[in-house]
């Protein structure tokens, strides 16, 4: 028997671990491969709710995997604009590394 | 506690993901962390599956270890840089960072397992998949989604679309040659 809280458990660890990358690594490719760890965390968490509550036949039950669904889509839209914006960055200033990209630092 | 097939299942899924992604994270090689990605994408499809979602399931599968994977080993192939093997992949704070990810992690953890919620629903079992005529969740899902009669989420979902729209346009015009 897995219970509901083994699935949050989970996802707060996925997080979390995704959280320790985005804030701690220096190449962007990795900072954004983190924040996809933290979507998925928290699309497994969405999921398991919805999963967990689903007793009742009524459709309704589902909202928890249609807000997933827009999660990825959203994803999949980010990764494709940061992926871009990350080789722009590289054509003009050769690197890649966050602590050297300061143009906006105060 | 009874050992059945989908609990041995969420365990070994379980550590899997969490392994893979800890990889990810403290990796050095940039290629390896990428690969490990996929591997993260393919556990948390398998939770899905446990979990009743096979639609959600697939959509991982092909969205994230298909398209996201390989758009960033094309993104590391492309901003391959010398220096970046020699120097540390961490910022000069990663302790800091990894203080207040455990300090989360432990609250969060804390209530999950104490909240009210939590004892009156959570400790509930969670009904995992279960192999049956009845067991698909896939039409009742699209009917969600699409159905223009029924209570649904037609208007969010055309709005997604435009949203893909404007972010493929959006990365043709940032990433393209000036």
């Amino acid at each position: 028997m897995v219970t509901l809280n083994a699935f949050v458990i989970l996802g707060a660890i996925l997080f979390c671990i995704g959280l320790f990358g985005a804030l701690s690594k220096r190449n962007a490719v990795t900072i954004l491969m983190s924040i996809e760890i933290m979507l998925n965390a928290v699309n497994i968490t969405l999921v398991a709710y919805s999963s967990a509550f689903m007793g009742h036949t009524h459709g309704e039950r589902l909202t928890g995997q249609v807000f997933a669904i827009f999660i990825i889509t959203v994803a999949a839209a980010e990764a494709a604009v940061a992926l871009a914006m990350i080789i722009a960055i590289y054509r003009r200033r050769s690197t890649i590394d966050v602590g050297e990209i300061n143009l906006m630092r105060w | 506690m009874s050992f059945d097939l989908p609990t041995v299942a969420f365990f070994l899924i379980a550590i899997v993901l969490v392994g893979a992604s800890l990889a990810v994270v403290t990796l050095r090689n940039i290629v390896h962390a990428a690969l490990f990605l996929a591997l993260v994408f393919g556990a948390a499809s398998g939770i899905y599956i446990l979990l009743n979602a096979e639609f959600i399931a697939i959509v991982q599968i092909l969205i994230y270890a298909g398209a996201v994977t390989i758009l960033v080993l094309f993104a590391i192939m492309l901003t391959q840089n010398a220096n970046s093997r020699t120097s540390s992949p961490f910022a000069k704070q990663w302790w800091l960072s990894a203080l207040i990810c455990i300090a989360l992690a432990a609250g969060l953890i804390a209530a999950v397992s104490g909240s009210a919620m939590a004892v009156a629903s959570g400790n509930a079992s969670v009904h995992l998949a279960t192999l049956g005529p009845d067991s698909g969740t896939v039409a009742r899902l699209g009917q969600l989604l699409y159905s223009p009669f029924t209570y649904s989420y037609v208007l969010p979902f055309e709005i997604a679309s435009v949203v893909l729209l404007v972010a493929i346009i959006g990365a043709i015009i940032i990433g393209r040659e000036e």
